[in-house]
């Protein structure tokens, strides 16, 4: 009894073995060497082919000056069939930073958000095969960013103003052009004490006919007042709609600019 | 057993002074009659220059010492008292803190039997949030910033009259820009001007806490005063105005290309990754200040492209 449970031991012990191998041969090593890297790649590509891509670009800083307000762009110009864009920091309280579907538009993203310690900032690409393509950079801090206060918590006039939305096209090569927008919103993590969380969760960018172009879903690490620049395929006039947690919508207009 | 406990004490005691005495290696240049500059590195914070980043300057006098910035810790404070006492046998009467940037006011511990004066703002400044900037060198240089605390300036520098020490007639000089209170000290006697941060030679100049505009008032202000030698906040000594020149020159290519980036659309990562022209590559760290400048300046010059069409 005792050898057959031994036995049966080693065998379930090997299976592990075997099973451990082949979920590591399907992870890719870590370029950043972040200690994360595992548990992240398990917690948002499942089993999807994962590939660290050259062609996936992510620029920010090395350290982070402002906390509160980092600036990333993420681009892909040498990669095609781009659906999905995540863009995760895997020591930040909250990993997940923004996902973004450029529809009608190309996998470019600029905006800024808030670094509590030292930690990669990622983009994955899902190409159309399912595929996700990753790239990333380290961004090092002091901290304070994502348990800090949003500025607006403490300034109740903001309210007035919440949803406000400015936006800019300016026309590019080819027919293509670059949106730029900003929204008033306090964007707090509830990770502040006393402070619950409250943010943007969805930004559609629609053409004239209704056709959604692009859409933004931030997550709360994205910086108070949110500033983001997105490379659209079209030019014309387009509407924004966004809404957040707590069920406030808020549009906009805007058409190109000069020429 | 006793013998070996005491040998072991004097062996950390000894690496303890050695380790203190190599934290900073001050030697005081002199620049004009009576007047001496500890050149600060052209770099950024870092464990390996504890701190000392910035010029500190002293004038002996019959009266005793001016020192003019205690520089970035307690122990550099100490260093530098050290150095003035290897120069002159004559006490140190008085400091001037130029700003409320760290690199430049944390050596005051070492002084806090001297007067230490500044302008409101520069003491309403470290009383408000020296603390923090204290925490934060520490966390940049490490060990060479421990028993440093943020000493709050005891007196307001006299900007309205002249103030002799011995021969030295010395004009405090109330300007801003760099910071909300850039105090510098004319030496009218000598021609020497500490200018504080308001200039930078050689190295790119910071501006976490800048007014552009006041900035370059007092640039121009000053170029106008006539002093002989000009000790900057970062950089060699100079003979004439070279130094302002190029903080304004600098200053000008810094907001003129992140509004002409703003104007087209550019995100702020974009414009931080911007290359730059030889002339300002060339600087003492860059392309790192430039980058922390998109950080200060950017995200108001770029709001104020998306709310007005500046589209030529």
């Amino acid at each position: 009894m005792r050898a057959l449970s031994l036995i049966a031991g080693v065998v379930f012990a090997a299976l592990l073995v075997q099973s451990a191998v082949v979920a590591a041969a399907a992870v890719p090593d870590d370029p950043l060497a972040s200690s994360q890297w595992r548990y992240m790649a398990r917690k948002y590509f499942r089993d999807a082919p994962v590939v660290f891509d050259e062609r996936v670009q992510v620029i920010a800083p090395d350290y982070a000056e402002d906390s509160l307000n980092t600036p990333v762009q993420v681009s892909a110009p040498e990669l095609e069939g781009v659906e999905q864009v995540l863009v995760f920091a895997d020591m930040s309280p909250i990993t997940k930073v923004l996902d973004y579907y450029p529809i009608k538009a190309r996998p470019s993203i600029g905006f800024s958000f808030k670094v509590q310690q030292a930690t990669p900032i990622r983009a994955a690409m899902r190409t159309a095969d399912g595929t996700w393509h990753v790239g990333g950079t380290w961004v090092d801090a002091q901290g304070g960013g994502c348990t800090a206060p949003s500025v607006a918590s403490a300034n109740p006039i903001w309210e007035t103003r919440l949803g406000e939305t400015e936006a800019r096209v300016w026309p590019r090569a080819n027919g293509e052009s670059r949106l730029k927008f900003r929204v008033v919103h306090p964007m707090d993590t509830g990770l502040a004490a006393g402070i619950p969380e409250f943010f943007i969760t969805e930004v559609a960018i629609r053409d004239a006919d209704g056709e959604t172009l692009a859409r933004v879903e931030p997550y709360e690490p994205v910086s108070e007042n949110p500033v983001i620049t997105l490379d659209l395929d079209v030019r014309g006039p387009l509407t924004l709609a966004g809404r957040d947690n707590n069920g406030n919508r808020f549009e906009a207009s805007v058409a190109p600019s000069g020429s | 057993m006793r013998h070996g406990l005491a040998l072991v004490l004097g062996l950390l005691a000894s690496a303890g002074a050695m380790g203190q005495a190599d934290y900073y290696d001050l030697a005081p240049r002199q620049v004009a009659a009576n007047t001496y500059v500890l050149l600060g590195a052209q770099e950024n914070f870092s464990f390996e220059n504890h701190g000392a980043i910035s010029n500190t300057g002293f004038i002996v006098t019959d009266d005793g010492v001016v020192v003019i910035d205690t520089g970035p810790s307690r122990l550099y404070g100490e260093a530098m008292r050290a150095a003035i006492a290897d120069v002159t046998d004559q006490p140190v009467v008085q400091v001037y803190i130029t700003h409320a940037h760290p690199d430049h006011f944390l050596g005051s511990n070492a002084f806090e039997d001297v007067p230490i004066a500044a302008l409101p703002q520069t003491t309403e400044a470290i009383r408000e949030i020296g603390t923090d900037l204290a925490s934060n060198l520490y966390n940049l240089v490490g060990s060479a910033m421990r028993g440093t605390t943020a000493v709050v300036p005891t007196a307001k520098a006299d900007t309205e009259h002249r103030v002799a020490f011995g021969a030295h007639e010395l004009e405090l000089i109330a300007a801003r820009g760099h910071t909300a209170g850039d105090l510098m000290v004319f030496d009218h006697s000598t021609g020497v001007l500490f200018a504080g941060d308001i200039a930078f030679h050689g190295r790119a100049p910071t501006t976490p806490n800048a007014d552009i505009a006041a900035w370059h008032e007092t640039l121009a202000a000053t170029q106008q005063r006539d002093f002989k030698t000009l000790v900057p906040g970062h950089g060699p000594v100079v003979e004439g105005g070279e130094a302002l020149a190029q903080t304004a020159d600098y200053l000008t290519w810094l907001v003129q290309g992140f509004e002409q980036a703003a104007a087209r659309g550019a995100s702020a990562a974009e414009v931080m990754f911007m290359p730059l022209p030889d002339r300002w590559a060339a600087l003492a760290v860059e392309p790192g200040e430039y980058r922390r400048s998109v950080s200060h300046l950017y995200p108001a010059i770029e709001r104020a492209a998306l709310e007005g069409d500046d589209t030529p």
